[in-house]
């Protein structure tokens, strides 16, 4: 096993399950990001300055840890340019046509037992152990 | 303060800490969640450990707050409506999974790594939304 880093993982997963929250009892809004993000193509009085505000937060706050000592390892894409394109593309519209993603689905639909986010969980992890699978080790 | 400009800063503080925590837990690296997707190489199963964490925080908070009457800065929930599976939400979560597993980016580990300012991660971020841009384009057509 490589890298198993779960006192970390566990103590973001804590931190993103706050984040979540907050934005839920103060706001009422889900913390989707495919949503929040594709909210800004649309400029609009009422929602572009939270949405932003949101965005500016979430680059920020990593950013914050990137700066630490160390910090500077945190993204390694391994992926070839075409690769990330069509990835890209693929999880922008495949995000807008399922309503959600790892977070707006992942997390806070799993937390209201959706039966829509269950499903769509399943299927995106699914679906992506396979992309890992068929591009790692079969083709 | 206007309740506006607290809407504002609840939503940067909610970002602040999302941020954070995605780096924190490693997530905010595709290599990381590769690691986690590839089940049958060297597994690394850190990412449970992740929403794991968060679902131990949601589950019982969604709880408690969705039996307020509203939330402390707005009128009321803005929440999903849908009920129904339906093809879109299927196929476009599957569509999501195949970029998910080429790339390792999911939506909000790859905005948060703009920070970095890496080609990578910004040639990735505009892929996406062109994708979202797409959708909203053909939806848009759609209805009209």
């Amino acid at each position: 096993m490589q890298d198993f880093t779960p006192i970390s993982g566990l103590v973001g997963g804590l931190l993103i399950g706050l984040a979540v929250t907050l934005m839920l009892l103060l706001n009422g809004r889900i913390a989707g990001i495919s949503g929040i993000v594709s909210g800004l193509l649309t400029l609009r009085l009422q929602e572009t300055p939270w949405r932003a505000a949101f965005v500016a937060g979430l680059v920020l706050g990593a950013l914050a840890y990137i700066l630490t000592p160390g910090g500077g390892g945190a993204v390694q894409v391994a992926a070839s340019l075409p690769t990330i394109l069509i990835g890209g593309l693929l999880v922008g519209f495949g995000t807008r046509l399922g309503s959600g993603c790892t977070s707006g689905h992942g997390l806070c639909g799993m937390a209201r037992f959706s039966k829509r986010s269950i499903t769509a969980t399943a299927v995106f992890f699914g679906v992506a152990m396979l992309t890992v699978y068929l591009t790692s080790h079969v083709l | 303060m206007a309740t506006g400009t607290l809407r504002v800063l609840a939503a940067l503080a909610s970002g602040l800490i999302f941020g954070l925590g995605l780096a924190i837990s490693g997530m905010m690296n595709p290599a990381k969640v590769i690691g986690f997707l590839d089940v049958a190489g060297d597994w690394d199963p850190t990412l449970i450990f992740v929403m794991g964490g968060a679902l131990l925080v949601t589950i019982p908070a969604y709880r408690v707050i969705l039996k307020r009457q509203r939330p402390i800065l707005e009128d009321n929930f803005s929440l999903p409506t849908k009920k129904t599976l339906d093809a879109s939400l299927i196929g476009g979560s599957a569509l999501f999974g195949v970029g998910w597993g080429l790339v390792g980016f999911c939506p909000g580990p790859a905005v948060a790594a703009l920070g970095t300012a890496l080609p990578s991660v910004l040639a990735f971020i505009a892929a996406m939304l062109a994708g979202m841009g797409l959708h909203a384009w053909i939806s848009a057509r759609k209805a009209g």
